[in-house]
């Protein structure tokens, strides 16, 4: 009698793979459309052709520019003009606050940003000024310089003062980069900021009302809630995340969501953030994973070791 | 009353009893398998040991899940994924466990019909699996329903309304089962009720049953030897191990079995902790949303064949094809009318018919989960009807095999 | 089958009793799975229809179903659509006027945003004046009726009540009603 186990073994595992592939990959990609990244290079912006000044860049941002008639800069001891709230019904949305910025965010993209707001952030379809639709933060049109050399400044003078090396956590970045828009209930995070621990019920009420307040405004400012990013890993995976970001009008044309502009560096600290908040038990479970295989193939020798025993009488 | 003596040892104080020594005997030791098997013989032992895994898994599972619409979504990713110890390992092995043990089911009802191991006073085995299939199927379904993402719901939704049974109407049976007009508190409730009482208490009681119709015609061989197994159990008792063609359940059987169950859990576990993605699909991690269809809705790949018959068909139409979809595999020992119990490889065309229809359910599979735009929606809608095509040429083949 | 037949007659009376009861508790077993008294009451919405805009679809919410408010504009009204026409051998303003709701002077679409296929929520394009559903591929035009199958039927229009510039949902109306006599909707 020959023996036809190893034949009957590739047959199962031929069939299975094939449904395997049929069902996953196949199907995928035929439903999904697939982008590349680019890497953040942003190249459909112009590149920095000056050397900034951190100094001048201040005085600008201080002066000049009037950043900080509507931004905060914390860092600096400059607190924002509005609350979040109010802010949020001026603007449609939370100016943010620029301690960060320079780290955070791409200095080609800032420099773009500063001159053409809804270029850089590709919404140009959605704030048409003839159609009486205007973006709310006004370009910057130099003061009265060169206006490269001015925006190299500026962006010069938030590099200079945003957080550096091991200080640039993961959670700086999605606050800074997704946060003013997008909640994370799993980190507590609200679009106006880190849920309190409270006392009394009252505090816990307005501060819930805040918040309420807060998306009804953006809501009507974005068309619909941004979604609550906790296990966006899990839902979107980092693939899609990061393309999303990088260019979320080739996903879905005539979005909301705007071109968020951040660096290489801060997108993996997003990505980090949010795998642990979506993903939290991932390093616990490759750990636990490998051991566990190791286990298994030596459960799996003693098996095969016990058959041998058990039949070398029946042969 | 009968009458007891004064044990000698607590294992005769028991076989007074329980009459253990006989029972291990029946169950066990002179419970007698042909040894001419291979490993697919062993599948039945791979689906005992997932089937633990799924109640060790859930039993865990069932302790912090929340079976309310606002609390179940968090309770499964953030409670357990996060905060219980080992929450996400339970969930992992539940997940992996409820897809893969719908593979080895096919792979050991695909053996079963190509060894013809539902012939010839098997037919209860094979009904009795085919109930169990029902019932894995329900118990899969109610679960899909606990996590209560966007995939959870709309799956629901769709499901469900097949109750209406197209120009029927029946929307009252529809809401009936829901206990709502939508997917809301209630099913959720009663899903989760079928799912953690109903359905395994079935699914344990048909394992009896599965079990015990095995007992009597015997488990099949990989030749379709038909032999005497009270002279070969004789000839094994009596020291020729190696001339006879028949090992006892235990330890003999239970050894190749084991052997196989180690193999299949390396396999299961390196699923479980390294691509767990197949079997918990990414959008069921976004909390249900009835005002928001997800873009595309597809069930898990197991039922993906039989909402292929549905799909490419008008409502009616597409209804009865998965509704003969469904029930026409529990037909299968009455409609093959050959008179041979042996493998499919020397029945001539029923060979062909076999591997056709495999290949054609692989082809509903992938249909199943594409987008229904061409040439998909025609391959799907030509692989129905091949389906149903082969269950009715299926008597007429088999009724011309000459007997071997 | 000799030990049944000897079976007296109190046996089969027994089993009879015992079938009653256990038929009896598959009643209320029946009944406990029925949609609660507060589930049904909470089955009626109120709508200000004077809020809508021309052909901009708005979705409310009734008995957790997603409810299409379609304003038409003159040129919604008037358009030819040859593909109905041939149908359902009538024009197609005969058609939209039977499945669309007067209120007030305006004519609106309103139906249960779920497609009659399997129920997904097929999305509305302004330009193209058509609904989609994604799941399937089913079409609908800016009636709610169907241009291309699976669906069977086009989108149902749930029971309501004309109440001055209100409509009441869950409540059937006279045009409801004629609407249903007609087989417009279910």
């Amino acid at each position: 009698m020959k023996n036809k186990e190893p034949l009957i073994l590739v047959v199962v595992i031929f069939f299975t793979l094939a449904v395997y592939y049929l069902v996953e990959p196949f199907a995928h990609s035929q439903m999904h459309k697939h982008f590349e990244s680019e890497g953040f290079a942003y190249n459909d912006l112009p590149a920095l052709t000056k050397t900034g000044d951190a100094a001048r860049g201040k005085d600008l941002v201080l002066g000049a520019a009037a950043c900080v008639g509507c931004h905060a800069i914390s860092k600096e001891g400059m607190s924002a003009p509005m609350a979040p709230v109010d802010a949020a019904g001026a603007y449609g949305v939370n100016p943010p606050d620029l301690s960060n910025a320079g780290a955070v965010y791409d200095a080609k993209f800032l420099a773009s940003l500063i001159k053409n707001p809804t270029h850089a952030l590709m919404v140009e379809h959605k704030f048409d000024p003839a159609k009486g639709k205007v973006y709310p933060m006004p370009a910057f049109y130099g003061a009265g310089g060169d206006i490269d050399q001015e925006v190299a400044d500026i962006v010069s003078y938030l590099q200079s003062i945003a957080v550096k090396g091991e200080e640039f956590t993961p959670t700086i970045a999605f606050e800074t980069a997704c946060g003013r828009c997008h909640a994370n209930r799993y980190e507590k995070w609200t679009p106006i900021g880190e849920t309190p621990t409270f006392k009394h019920k009252q505090d816990k009420l307005a501060f819930e009302i805040n918040v309420a307040n807060y998306e009804d405004s953006l809501t009507k400012y974005m068309g619909k809630l941004p979604p609550d990013l906790s296990i966006y890993i899990r839902s979107r995976g980092e693939h899609f995340i990061k393309t999303f970001v990088e260019n979320p009008q080739q996903y879905l044309e005539g979005t909301a969501m705007p071109r968020v502009g951040v660096n290489a560096e801060s997108a993996a600290k997003v990505i980090e953030y949010l795998e642990d908040s979506g993903d939290t038990k991932r390093h616990e479970r490759d750990h636990v994973g490998k051991n566990v295989m190791i286990y298994i193939v030596i459960f799996a020798i003693f098996a095969l070791l016990w058959k041998k025993e058990v039949w070398k009488d029946l042969h | 009353m009968a009458h007891f003596t004064k044990a000698t040892s607590i294992k005769d104080w028991l076989n007074q009893r329980l009459a253990i020594d006989k029972v291990e005997k029946v169950m066990a030791s002179e419970y007698w398998i042909p040894k001419n098997i291979n490993f697919l013989w062993a599948m039945g032992m791979v689906l005992v040991i997932t089937f633990v895994l799924l109640l060790v898994s859930g039993i865990f599972l069932l302790m912090y899940y929340q079976p309310n619409v606002d609390l179940a979504f968090d309770s499964v990713n953030y409670t357990i994924m996060r905060e219980v110890d080992f929450g996400w390992l339970w969930r992992h092995v539940h997940g992996v466990a409820a897809s893969v043990v719908f593979l080895i089911i096919y792979i050991h009802m695909f053996t079963g019909i190509y060894y013809g191991s539902y012939k010839k006073g098997r037919e209860m085995i094979w009904l009795s699996g085919m109930l169990l299939f029902v019932a894995f199927s329900a118990e899969a379904f109610s679960g899909y329903m606990l996590p209560w993402g966007q995939m959870s719901y709309w799956a629901g939704m769709v499901i469900t309304n097949l109750f209406s049974g197209g120009s029927l109407h029946a929307d009252g049976l529809v809401e009936w089962i829901r206990g709502d007009y939508v997917p809301a508190q209630a099913f959720l409730d009663r899903f989760f009720m079928l799912h953690v009482v109903l359905v395994p208490l079935a699914i344990i009681g048909l394992i009896g049953l599965h079990f015990g119709a095995l007992r009597i015609p015997h488990v099949n061989n990989q030749d379709g030897e038909e032999f005497d197994f009270d002279a070969e159990s004789k000839k094994y008792l009596d020291g020729d191990k190696a001339g006879a063609k028949v090992i006892r359940f235990a330890n003999d059987f239970m050894a190749k079995d084991m052997m196989v169950v180690g193999i299949y859990l390396v396999f299961f576990f390196y699923l479980v902790f390294f691509h767990y993605d197949f079997a918990m699909d990414p959008v069921n991690f976004d909390p249900a949303d009835g005002l928001k269809t997800p873009t595309h809705i597809y069930p898990e790949w197991y039922f993906l064949w039989s909402y292929e018959i549905l799909r490419p068909f008008s409502t009616n139409v597409g209804l009865i094809a998965f509704a003969f979809a469904q029930v026409i595999f529990v037909m299968l020992p009455f409609l093959d009318r050959s008179p041979n119990a042996v493998p499919a490889s020397r029945r001539g065309l029923f060979k062909y018919w076999f591997w056709a229809m495999l290949i054609d359910m692989i082809i509903l599979t992938s249909m199943g989960k594409v987008p229904p735009v061409e040439p998909f929606g025609s391959i799907g809608f030509y692989a129905a009807l091949t389906f149903i095509g082969l269950w009715i040429i299926l008597p007429f083949i088999t009724k011309m095999e000459k007997k071997v | 089958m000799k030990e049944n037949s000897r079976r007296g007659f109190m046996g089969k009376a027994f089993g009879a009793v015992a079938g009653i009861g256990a038929v009896g508790s598959l009643v209320a077993m029946k009944k406990t799975w029925d949609p609660l008294p507060s589930v049904k009451a909470a089955g009626f919405t109120t709508l200000d229809m004077t809020i809508y805009k021309e052909n901009e679809l708005v979705v409310e919410k009734w008995r957790g179903k997603p409810i299409f408010i379609l304003k038409q504009s003159a040129d919604m009204l008037d358009t030819e659509d040859k593909n109905m026409s041939k149908i359902t051998g009538k024009t197609t303003a005969e058609m939209d006027k039977k499945r669309l709701i007067k209120v007030g002077d305006a004519h609106y679409l309103v139906c249960i945003g779920l497609c009659t296929h399997l129920g997904c929520i097929p999305g509305y394009t302004p330009e193209e004046k058509s609904f989609l559903c994604a799941c399937h591929g089913g079409m609908y035009d800016d009636t709610g009726m169907v241009t291309k199958s699976p669906p069977p039927r086009g989108l149902d229009i749930p029971p309501f009540k004309i109440d001055g510039m209100k409509l009441v949902l869950g409540e059937e109306g006279p045009e409801y009603k004629k609407m249903k006599e007609t087989g417009i909707t279910l």
